[in-house]
């Protein structure tokens, strides 16, 4: 079932389950600043446990499921090589050491959250987080842009109006808005 | 007891929301910030904002930022439940839908849906955005950090994080 899951390698040369987690702890913790470039390095270039081809089909797999995309990516590769073992150990190796750091870095705040250097570090961190988010969106905007369609950038600014400046609730922005523009991009005028 | 019950609609509505993150994390943020700023008073603009701060310069996935509104909560449990709910749904689906990929990779309702959650996706992310500039950006000096912290990750080749860790110092100078 797994073998055939995974024709580029043979059982003998899966990786085994502690592979599976230290490959995963080593992604997150070289992850600075986002983790799917490491991801990809890692899985393909050092390990070679997947192809070119394999990791752009995981990944756009991941893209299309809801959730962080590189926590979708573990189970994935982990579950195509050693089930829902392998799975486990993938996303353990993944999310246990940071969450232990956050769990410190929640401890530390709670403690020193309020100490004027601290504060200064911190307001000058989420101003630069929030530059971030922005460059993040302008990306994702420019092909759109590039592709001169008025409506995608329409839902775009409809669901950025209801969600960031209406401030309503998201669940109902998503289900009015996502059919929509599904269905736009289904009949969309070629 | 009441505790309890805040911790199990904590844990609840991380989940369903976790259903709802068509591009990751970002996208929930706004909601994140309706729930636990403006509708339950948990936190306030400055700490959700310091929170998600962490969550962007700490390593590893960004999404483990909640668990840092789970130990505010909660503390320990707070934390393990926030990255539980948060990753179990959409893990158990990825499960799932991993092995029927192939089945469905090159329908075009596939093509559609994951074109057609794009403009959603940016309308969020952009409105993640303006909620954490609107918290953050209380001084020029913050305003023109994330006015640069943008041009370098649109533009140049900079690893982001050494303009966060430069933000960060700036902050730490006191000069923000």
């Amino acid at each position: 079932m797994t073998d055939s899951a995974a024709p580029s390698h043979s059982a003998r040369d899966a990786p085994g389950l502690s592979e599976l987690f230290v490959g995963f702890l080593g992604i997150s913790l070289s992850g600075f600043g986002g983790v799917l470039p490491w991801a990809r390095r890692m899985l393909v270039e050092r390990r070679k446990w997947l192809n070119e081809r394999d990791f752009a089909e995981a990944l756009a797999l991941c893209q299309f499921l809801p959730g962080p995309n590189i926590v979708n990516l573990s189970v994935i590769v982990g579950s195509r090589f050693r089930g829902v073992p392998g799975a486990l150990a993938a996303f353990v190796g993944l999310v246990g050491a940071p969450l232990v750091i956050m769990m410190v870095c929640g401890a530390l705040y709670a403690r020193f959250g309020e100490l004027e250097t601290l504060r200064g570090a911190l307001a000058g961190l989420a101003a630069g987080a929030a530059g971030l988010l922005i460059a993040m969106a302008a990306k994702m905007a420019m092909p759109l842009i590039r592709d001169g369609q008025a409506a995608p950038l329409l839902f775009a600014l409809a669901g950025f109006v209801a969600v960031g400046l209406f401030r309503w609730p998201l669940y109902w922005v998503v289900l009015v808005l996502a059919p929509l523009s599904i269905a736009w991009c289904w009949w969309r005028p070629q | 007891m009441n505790d309890n019950s805040a911790l199990g609609a904590f844990t609840l509505h991380l989940a369903l929301l976790s259903l709802v993150a068509v591009g990751g994390v970002n996208t929930i943020v706004p909601e994140l910030h309706r729930q636990f700023v403006e509708v339950r008073g948990v936190l306030t603009e400055q700490q959700f904002a310091d929170m998600f701060a962490i969550g962007q310069a700490a390593p590893g996935p960004n999404v483990l930022f909640v668990t840092l509104i789970g130990w505010h909560i909660a503390g320990f449990t707070g934390a393990v439940l926030a990255a539980v709910a948060l990753c179990g749904p959409t893990c158990t689906i990825a499960y799932f839908v991993t092995r029927v990929w192939d089945k469905f990779r090159d329908a075009p309702w596939r093509v559609a849906i994951q074109a057609g959650l794009v403009p959603v996706t940016i309308g969020f992310i952009a409105a993640s955005a303006f909620l954490i500039a609107r918290a953050a950006d209380q001084t020029v000096v913050a305003f023109a950090i994330t006015a640069a912290t943008a041009a370098v990750a649109l533009w140049s080749r900079i690893n982001p994080i050494l303009a966060l860790a430069a933000a960060a110092a700036l902050g730490w100078a006191g000069l923000v």
